[in-house]
């Protein structure tokens, strides 16, 4: 189910760098410098600060290794929607607030030299919404990762699905779970990073079925959001609910990484599964390198070329 | 017509009396904007209390059902019901939400919202249809999956997260009938099949109307032009080819007749059956795979894709 999550208005530090603002951990005054220099975590108390996808990529791709995937994908209108205002205004006002084509980037990276594949999001795009395009996008990211075998990093940051596009936004759970079941029949290392805040339609599809679960320290991860729980039980929400200490403790995700040690740490993550894939492989590549005749050259390469056309991902082409 | 106006009966829906209708009514007319009657009374017969649910199409439809219990890791929640029927000469793994009719059985049911023992089980339920090759049909009917603090503590995403993947899983043919109301994450965990089958009164939506109206139009009695907006009834669905058919109901509504209901899901069933289990399982899986792949419209390169 779609939700607003109510996001405090200092937590949107990645939109205003306009002048200092206090932190909402500490209350210490902080200036843009301050926080652009240390990753948006405020250097007293470690309050993370929202960042947008740009400065995700910044922070988590090596310098100049990004190549956008999937980038000329833009929202259709299909159901017409107008509610208080057309669907279509939403989307261009949110472009031109963000910069970004949708809620969601996909492109290939590097970090720390080794090759990912990433799909970052932000939720300044209509509050990261999934709509079909964030549900292609993220299908073609997969596929990329597994044309490429190099692993995939989803950095998640979500309201849920966007309502605009109806029970069209409710599928992309489906889609994008397909996508997943896809890459996990590969082997694909598959690793997704919670930020705050991640809820409903994508913390109930992708985010939670990755090989491996980060979370954002202070990050809001939840399916329904507080204000709904709120309404439906007629209780105020303990202070911690949903936060990603909570999900630790309930055991949810694999673990918490401040973002400073974010990268080096989904590095070492993903060397670590990448060399659970390499073991299992190494038998094939052993036989592979033998040395073969003509004809066994020819019929190898002929099966290799006929797997990949009949590669499940690759086979509904529009 | 007073029957299909009786009041939803479901918590988290603000009950509205007749006062407040009208003037909505009269709201609207004022701003000159076209409510659909119809799409509100589909809603409404979605949500009858006398709709037939999981337990009388079970009941209708096969001789014999034993019905399974428990996630094995917490508890059993009876908002899903789940176990093997007799139908036809094979065994059927059935599972469907399930809501009460009174007081006691509607907080039994928890109103028919899951928590996530309910998804956990259906996922056992459904590995073990797989392991004998049992095919499995899902029956739909949630206003949404339990939004509550314990709820969310025991993976309320992750569960639903995960049925989805073994439904995607399957190597058994799958088949989901939207029998209701079709509430968001929480219906749709148990409908990535093979086919999804739709009665004509049922709806299928991404939020509640009455939740979509508070946050985009600021005002839930805007619930009305939110059910409209969204296309959540079974000719929008067939149109934007979410659903594979639509299944004709009972003159007046399923709740008038359960037994003819029961016959007419009998009948799609075996149809949509007969024709899956011709097929080669491998090829079936490849195709569940490309029908949920194509869902979505988006504009490429200038040009849009259905």
């Amino acid at each position: 189910m779609a939700q607003k999550v109510s996001v405090d208005i200092s937590r949107r530090g990645g939109n205003s760098l306009d002048g200092a603002q206090s932190c909402p951990g500490c209350k210490e005054l902080l200036s843009p410098g301050d926080l652009s220099g240390n990753s948006m975590v405020c250097p007293h108390c470690g309050h993370h600060f929202r960042m947008t996808a740009r400065q995700r990529i910044e922070l988590l791709a090596d310098p100049g290794s990004w190549s956008e995937i999937a980038g000329n994908l833009r929202s259709a209108d299909p159901l017409e929607f107008f509610d208080l205002r057309p669907y279509p205004d939403r989307l261009e006002e949110a472009e031109y607030e963000t910069g970004l084509s949708e809620a969601m980037l996909t492109g290939r990276a590097r970090m720390n030299k080794m090759d990912v594949i990433m799909a970052v999001m932000d939720f300044g795009f209509m509050g990261g919404s999934m709509g079909s395009v964030v549900g292609e996008r993220f299908w073609r990211a997969a596929a990329e990762a597994m044309d490429t075998r190099f692993p995939l990093v989803v950095v998640c940051a979500s309201g849920g699905a966007r309502m605009q596009e109806g029970i069209l936004s409710l599928l992309q759970m489906a889609k994008t779970t397909c996508a997943v079941e896809l890459m996990a029949e590969a082997p694909i290392p598959f690793v997704t990073v919670l930020t705050h805040p991640t809820t409903g339609g994508v913390m109930a599809s992708f985010a939670t079925l990755a090989d491996v679960i980060v979370a954002e320290p202070g990050a809001l991860m939840c399916f329904s959001g507080p204000r709904v729980i709120e309404q439906t039980i007629k209780e105020k929400l303990p202070e911690d609910f949903g936060l990603a200490e909570s999900n630790m403790d309930h055991g949810q995700v694999d673990l918490i990484v401040p973002r400073t040690e974010l990268k080096d740490r989904l590095v070492q993550i993903l060397g670590l599964l990448e060399g659970g894939v390499a073991c299992a492989l190494q038998p094939l590549w052993e036989e592979k390198t033998r040395p073969a005749g003509r004809r066994g050259a020819f019929a190898q390469a002929f099966d290799r070329i006929k797997a990949l056309a009949n590669a499940p991902w690759r086979s509904s082409q529009r | 017509m007073t029957e299909l106006k009786r009041l939803p009966t479901l918590p988290g829906v603000h009950l509205k009396d007749e006062i407040t209708k009208i003037s909505q009514r009269l709201k609207e007319l004022g701003r000159g904007r076209h409510l659909d009657k119809a799409v509100w009374d589909k809603v409404e017969l979605a949500r009858h209390p006398k709709r037939p649910y999981t337990l009388d199409y079970i009941e209708n439809m096969f001789a014999g059902f034993i019905e399974l219990h428990g996630d094995r890791c917490y508890g059993d929640d009876s908002a899903i019901v789940g176990g093997l029927a007799a139908y036809q000469g094979r065994t059927l793994m059935v599972i469907g939400h399930q809501k009460g009719r009174d007081l006691a059985s509607r907080t039994k049911r928890n109103f028919g919202m899951p928590r996530p023992e309910g998804y956990r089980k259906a996922q056992r339920l459904m590995q073990l249809a797989d392991k004998f090759g049992i095919p499995v049909m899902t029956l739909i009917d949630t206003p949404g999956a339990f939004p509550g603090i314990a709820a969310e503590e025991r993976g309320q995403g992750s569960a639903i997260a995960n049925s989805l993947l073994c439904m995607a899983r399957l190597n058994v043919p799958t088949v989901a009938v939207i029998i209701g109301e079709g509430g968001s994450g929480g219906a749709l965990a148990l409908a990535l099949t093979d086919r999804v089958l739709m009665l004509e009164n049922s709806v299928y939506s991404v939020i509640t109307p009455e939740a979509c109206a508070a946050i985009l139009w600021k005002d839930s009695s805007e619930a009305h032009l939110a059910a409209q907006t969204l296309g959540m009834t079974s000719a929008d669905l067939a149109r934007l080819e979410i659903i594979d058919e639509v299944l004709p109901e009972p003159r007046g509504g399923a709740h008038r007749d359960h037994a003819a209901a029961a016959r007419i899901l009998k009948d799609a069933l075996e149809e949509a059956l007969r024709e899956l289990e011709t097929m080669n399982p491998r090829l079936r899986k490849k195709e569940r795979f490309e029908k949920f792949r194509r869902m979505g419209v988006w504009k490429e390169n200038g040009l849009t894709l259905f």
